[in-house]
């Protein structure tokens, strides 16, 4: 099978929930492939490197890039020479590549040809020929070391640079700004991220299937479901089982509630950063409901540990369905009174209206996905593009807005809850009868891969199981990885106090991308 | 101006004494007043370290703020410095990354410093357990006086975790007063 009319021959991956095709190729292919996907409009959803040294004598390394294509996930592989592994540089037909490039470098030692050479996730903190994610690296602590971390400096008359970060003003995660300004306007911002980098794709190998399916979840405790679902999508392709469906319908009721929840929080926090408190209290007070209702029907408030390998570990009675449906009602209703109380709010329009924007052809440039993306007219939204049960049969409606503005990502938000709240119901009320999870047992010397859109975008979750079934290579991409990037220039020409008001508007992870 | 009133007041003031669900939580939030008034004149003041966490922890050290819990109305606030802070509140294991950056903050607190580490991971290092990147729990790192388990813990246990910070006598010679 052939895309994009490259003469690369791909196969189609049996057993997953989305179509995935997946192909070896040589640097040429590769680097001519990545053109062809960016003509064609495409997008790069992850880029990840491994160590294929113990396959066979002579192996080196490889990389493997995910494209978006129209059939679904295509991943290529590219492996590289044992010896100074090098691969091409997909950052100038990709932006968002080039810190994913840098992150394969400091974990595998693999190397783009061109493109930013800086450190991304080591910090100095362990020695640079330190590679983690080499088969043949030990365990080992190092003396933690301070940094001086070469920013671009902007220079000229009345140029000054204000540092941010790591631990900020609040209850946030820790991140490093640095704005270069002149008088209020940033000309310039450079994020210095990776601080919460935790060894989470070491920790994967050698872990049973069932076993990582805790660590999956705490990649980033915002999209725990999203994450638990990829990850066990991946598990479902290596081991050949389907989840049954009314596992798959209640596993789709997860995700809308955390996309509920995660949304109403944001929405608050808007409002509180344009000084309107009372939204936050309001949005805050929703939020609480929502998640407490979590706790009482699925025994946790943030939904960890629900979806497993196989099925669920959670079920819905008709009582805990009504309370589901009475509270959609309620919750609806105040928001939707609490959206003619923003749109009304000249105080608060003014600050949300021209802030922090992004343009369709920037978005698109940039390749931005997920929620962000959509309020920059880009429009793609994975239930909508390549849905997987039960997303086939809801047929979600794709939020859109055009100004790529801080209110454009406010109204998506609004538009996603009601069309949550609606499939919520719908889920309900349509819910098969019948099993929650079957057994699954792991498979030597398999891929799989999960791609499910949560509440900030498309999660990629892709596990490689080794000789033994058990884990060699696990990869999760969080959709912050394409986002930060874009932040950097969203707050370009906005003045310093509202880029705590820019940044709400995407609240992106730390924690996904530091991994 | 006139909807979001009406609003206010259709909402009424849901931290005021709760439906019987939340029974627990009410009797909470009077201990730790009470505790703080004897302690430190209510006017405790936290400041937050993420020194790793999932974000999972910080999720719920939101919801401290909300209506419900309302924190702030109890006179325990939290600081935008560490020089202000009473109480460091650190979430996670401690990424390697930020070890500086958290001995940092503790060091440019006030006496008495309190320690209090949230989560399974500020306890033990959770899942993330020790490597080349993760120091492990907060005490690998910094003194902790308290450690509140969970993951990630509730609002209601994170309220208790504080409380034992401050008056761990009266927490013991009156449970559930």
């Amino acid at each position: 099978m052939r895309f994009l009319d490259q003469p690369i021959e791909f196969e189609s991956l049996p057993g997953h929930a989305i179509p995935v095709f997946a192909a070896r190729t040589t640097a040429d292919e590769l680097a001519a492939f990545c053109h062809a996907a960016h003509a064609a409009e495409r997008r790069l959803v992850a880029l990840w490197g491994s160590d294929e040294r113990d396959r066979e004598p002579g192996a080196g390394y490889a990389l493997h890039v995910a494209f978006d294509l129209a059939e679904g996930l295509v991943c290529l592989t590219l492996p590289t020479a044992p010896d100074q592994p090098v691969f091409p540089d997909m950052s100038p037909a990709f932006p968002a590549a080039d810190r994913m490039q840098r992150a394969v470098r400091d974990t595998i030692g693999a190397t783009s040809e061109g493109g930013d050479q800086r450190a991304w996730l080591r910090h100095a903190n362990w020695p640079e020929d330190y590679y983690p994610l080499r088969r043949d690296t030990p365990d080992a602590r190092f003396e933690t070391r301070n940094e001086d971390y070469p920013f671009v400096r902007v220079e000229g008359d009345g140029v000054h640079e204000v540092a941010v970060g790591p631990i900020h003003a609040g209850i946030i995660e820790p991140g490093h700004f640095r704005f270069s300004v002149m008088g209020e306007n940033v000309l310039r911002l450079e994020e210095r991220l990776g601080w919460k980098h935790k060894g989470i794709e070491r920790r994967f190998v050698g872990m049973a299937l069932a076993e990582g399916a805790r660590l999956a979840g705490r990649v980033s405790g915002d999209s725990t479901v999203a994450y638990a679902w990829a990850y066990s999508q991946a598990c479902e392709a290596i081991a050949d089982v389907t989840p049954p469906p009314r596992a798959r319908w209640l596993r789709a009721l997860l995700l809308e509630r955390e996309r509920v929840a995660n949304h109403l929080g944001d929405l608050g926090y808007l409002g509180n950063d344009v000084a309107l408190a009372f939204g936050l209290a309001q949005f805050l007070r929703l939020r609480e409901d929502w998640l407490r209702l979590n706790a009482k029907l699925f025994g946790h408030r943030l939904l960890m540990d629900r979806i497993v390998p196989g099925g669920v570990a959670i079920d819905l009675d008709a009582q805990g369905a009504e309370a589901i449906i009475d509270q959609c009602h309620a919750i609806e209703e105040d928001v939707r009174r609490l959206k003619s109380i923003y749109d009304e709010h000249a105080g608060l329009q003014d600050r949300f209206l021209t802030t922090g924007r992004i343009t369709p052809a920037l978005a698109r440039r940039l390749g931005i996905i997920g929620l962000a993306g959509r309020a920059s007219a880009q429009r793609w939204d994975l239930r909508c593009e390549h849905p997987c049960a039960p997303y086939d049969e809801l047929k979600p409606k794709m939020a859109i807005e055009r100004n790529g503005d801080v209110a454009a990502r406010a109204l998506v938000r609004f538009a996603e809850l009601g069309e949550a709240f609606r499939l919520v119901r719908k889920l309900i009320v349509d819910m098969p009868a019948g099993e929650l999870r079957r057994d699954l047992r792991s498979a030597p010397d398999k891929r799989g891969f999960g791609w499910v859109e949560g509440w900030r975008g498309d999660v990629l979750v892709a596990i490689e199981t080794g000789a033994d079934g058990k884990i060699r290579r696990g990869h999760c991409h969080d959709p912050s990885w394409q986002n930060w990037a874009a932040l950097e220039h969203a707050v370009i020409d906005n003045i310093v106090p509202d880029f705590p008001l820019i940044n709400k508007s995407f609240n992106l992870s730390y924690a996904g991308p530091d991994l | 101006m006139i909807p979001l009133l009406r609003q206010i007041l259709r909402v009424g003031i849901v931290t005021e004494p709760a439906p019987p669900a939340d029974e627990t939580l009410r009797l909470t939030t009077q201990r730790l007043s009470d505790a703080v008034a004897r302690q430190i004149g209510r006017a405790l003041v936290i400041r937050h370290v993420d020194a790793g966490s999932c974000n999972g922890c910080e999720l719920e050290l939101h919801a401290l703020g909300n209506p419900y819990y309302n924190l702030e109305a109890i006179g325990i606030k939290f600081a935008a410095s560490p020089r202000h802070a009473d109480l460091l509140l650190v979430t996670g294991p401690v990424a390697k990354n930020m070890e500086v950056g958290l001995k940092r903050a503790y060091d440019a607190m006030p006496e008495p410093k309190l320690v209090v580490a949230v989560g399974d991971c500020g306890c033990t290092g959770g899942i993330f357990g020790e490597s080349y990147a993760s120091c492990g729990r907060v005490a690998n790192v910094i003194p902790v006086d308290v450690a509140i388990p969970g993951c990630p813990p509730t609002p209601l246990q994170l309220m208790q975790g504080i409380l034992a910070a401050i008056a761990p006598a009266q927490v013991e010679s009156n449970p559930g007063t």
